[in-house]
């Protein structure tokens, strides 16, 4: 009877004193359930909202935030006057974005589209189970992976050095780390990233494609006509989605291989903050940049979903 | 927010409809073998991709310093498989502790992020509640705006958390997807149920414990599962906020020992045991614990999101 009926949930009560009462003593169990998750939020999701202040102050560690000298938006320069170590990481952040959308994002589509078209629902099954299962390791297990196989003293190149084959290198070679970190996420990810348009393939009524059969078309111009419309909207959402993470690519994935290649060929923004400000010490300059960084982002998604919007599409939420 | 959620719309099951023996509709027409062909060797090399790399960590790690030395490093097929590394490292030492700790981390914050979550999402799936809507937003909120690294680190440190445990924990109690998609669940349940329970006199709790959760034990496992295989992966923020090596979990000592490639003494490993077993062995050890647990959910897991439970995360 609560859901839709009560008159709390359906008009919006007067607010009268004695009705916010009767209602806290309705809700207090609920509210008391409530708590715990309501404060961690508070606690580690606004708190260090606010925390962003010391990007417009000089903070040192030995102070609190409130004590340390407010310096307005000289922490900014680094970004506005284009300091060489931050440019190198917007510029390499940029760089990745565009090869990760480019040749990673397409790829779960094209997978998801071959695996429909698997008859037998046991080796489909299978199949899923084994592309999955690299989603679910850690960074660190991915990293070492690599370094095993494809490493120096790796898998591969043993086999290649006892047939007097030539050896390759792409670990610790700074000029093809964005040649390695995309193939990790390829290897990680492109099995899972099918999930969401396989649900959208699954969805499609099947008379359709009988229909368009009967018609003669074959199976091209059925997946042409037929199953691409119905993924569009997941599509497009998952790309308004990347576009949000434009300036976040693998921090966890990067600083594990930063040593071998260097700071030049590596860093990205999430690294800069991380060795700019944690580790260097410069708390004001860093917490500048994530903070640009946490506000672009969502212009980003808020532009991208207008975009949307424009072209009749859902996108993330509508209105 | 990372996306170790699916975004599973639900699946709708296909209509049985005539066809060959094959499980093929008649109307698809024969098959062509080119497309099939390339199709079968593609969907291959992409299992073998997978698969290959473990067997031979799996193969090394029981391999004995003969044979790693005959292969000139890695064993794809191991002959006499030993134990020796396993021995070596879970015998005390830095990897059995840091396994202990990786153990408790996981265990106790699962726990607790269910707790919270449930709580949370089950007071936001009562229609009318005192709050619910400013709260809702507010969790909605936390997935678009991320408060940044640094804020973060500052926060941890001024709750006294810094090289504490719970610096593992707390910050990454609540997901806000996780809350959402369990809100949805919620929502589903026959209001009936719990309006008849209220009539009989239960209150909001003994309808959460008495109705809601034995109703819900499908997603409060897949989420459960989902926040544990998080806990277990951590590593970012063990790197930023726990400076002792013996409060390390796994993965740091995976990182050092393994993609560092910092050889591991005697007094890393176990006392008292004076031959080692070959570093590389061991390595590939120290990568087998610590991939193990995720194999051994991910049965479990995989059951749940290709039956396409997670509905209404895109609701909205």
């Amino acid at each position: 009877m609560r859901k839709g009926s009560s008159p709390a949930a359906t008009t919006r009560p007067a607010r009268r004193p004695g009705q916010t009462l009767a209602r806290w003593r309705r809700d207090r169990l609920l509210l008391l359930l409530a708590t715990p998750g309501v404060l961690v939020v508070l606690l580690f999701h606004y708190l260090p909202l606010l925390g962003n202040v010391i990007a417009f102050k000089g903070y040192l560690p030995f102070l609190t935030i409130s004590e340390s000298p407010w310096v307005g938006w000289d922490n900014f320069e680094v970004i506005f006057s284009g300091d060489p170590l931050f440019l190198n990481a917007l510029t390499n952040t940029l760089i990745i974005t565009l090869i990760q959308v480019l040749f990673v994002f397409p790829l779960p589509l094209a997978l998801a589209l071959l695996l429909n078209e698997v008859i037998s629902e046991r080796l489909k099954r299978i199949v899923q189970s084994v592309l999955y299962m690299p989603h679910f390791l850690s960074w660190v297990i991915v990293v070492a992976l690599f370094q095993q196989i494809l490493g120096n003293a790796g898998m591969v190149n043993t086999l290649l050095r006892e047939h007097d084959m030539t050896t390759f290198s792409i670990i610790g070679v700074p000029e093809l780390f964005e040649v390695l970190i995309t193939s990790q996420v390829i290897w990680k990810d492109t099995g899972w990233g099918t999930i969401i348009f396989l649900a959208a393939i699954s969805r499609v009524d099947t008379s359709l494609y009988e229909a368009a059969a009967m018609d003669g078309a074959g199976a091209l111009r059925r997946m042409w006509h037929v199953t691409l419309p119905a993924i569009r909207s997941v599509f497009i959402l998952l790309l308004i989605l990347r576009l949000g993470d434009a300036l976040t690519v693998g921090f966890e994935q990067i600083i594990l291989q930063q040593g071998a290649v260097g700071a030049t060929a590596s860093e990205v923004l999430d690294t800069y903050v991380y060795n700019h400000g944690i580790v260097g010490g410069n708390w004001g300059q860093a917490a500048a940049v994530g903070l640009t960084k946490g506000v672009i982002s969502v212009l980003l998604v808020l532009g991208a979903n207008k975009l949307a919007h424009k072209f009749g599409e859902r996108g993330v939420y509508h209105k | 927010m990372t996306t170790t959620s699916p975004l599973g719309l639900g699946t709708k099951p296909r209509k049985a409809r005539p066809s060959t023996s094959t499980g093929r509709p008649v109307w698809m027409g024969p098959p062509n073998r080119v497309l099939t062909a390339m199709r079968g060797l593609i969907l291959t090399i992409g299992c073998a991709a997978v698969i290959l790399p473990f067997l031979a960590v799996v193969s090394t790690s029981l391999a004995t310093q003969a044979e790693v030395t005959e292969n000139g490093g890695f064993v794809l097929l191991v002959r006499e498989p030993s134990l020796a590394s396993y021995q070596a490292i879970l015998s005390g030492g830095v990897v059995t502790r840091a396994l202990v700790i990786s153990i408790l981390v996981t265990v106790v914050g699962t726990l607790l992020s269910l707790a919270c979550t449930i709580g949370l999402a089950y007071a936001l799936s009562r229609p009318g509640s005192l709050g619910s809507r400013p709260i809702l937003l507010a969790v909605l909120f936390t997935m678009l705006f991320s408060p940044g690294m640094i804020p973060m680190y500052l926060v941890v440190k001024q709750l006294g958390l810094l090289d504490n445990l719970f610096a593992l924990i707390l910050p990454v109690l609540i997901n806000a997807f996780n809350v959402i998609v369990m809100r949805e669940f919620f929502l589903d349940i026959p209001d009936e149920l719990m309006e008849s329970a209220r009539i009989d006199g239960a209150n909001d709790l003994t309808i959460l414990a008495r109705i809601v959760l034995p109703l819900s034990k499908a997603v409060i496992s897949v989420i459960g599962l989902f926040y544990a295989v998080g806990y277990w992966n951590a590593f970012f923020n063990a790197l930023l906020y726990i400076s002792s090596p013996e409060k390390w979990p796994l993965q740091l000592v995976l990182r050092t020992y393994v993609v560092n490639e910092t050889p591991m003494g005697v007094d890393q490993v176990s006392a008292g045991s004076d031959s080692l077993p070959p570093q590389l062995s061991i390595q590939m050890a120290i990568l087998v614990i610590s991939v193990v647990p995720i194999l051994l959910v991910y049965p479990f897991l995989q059951k749940h999101f290709t039956k396409g439970l997670m509905i209404g995360a895109v609701k909205g």
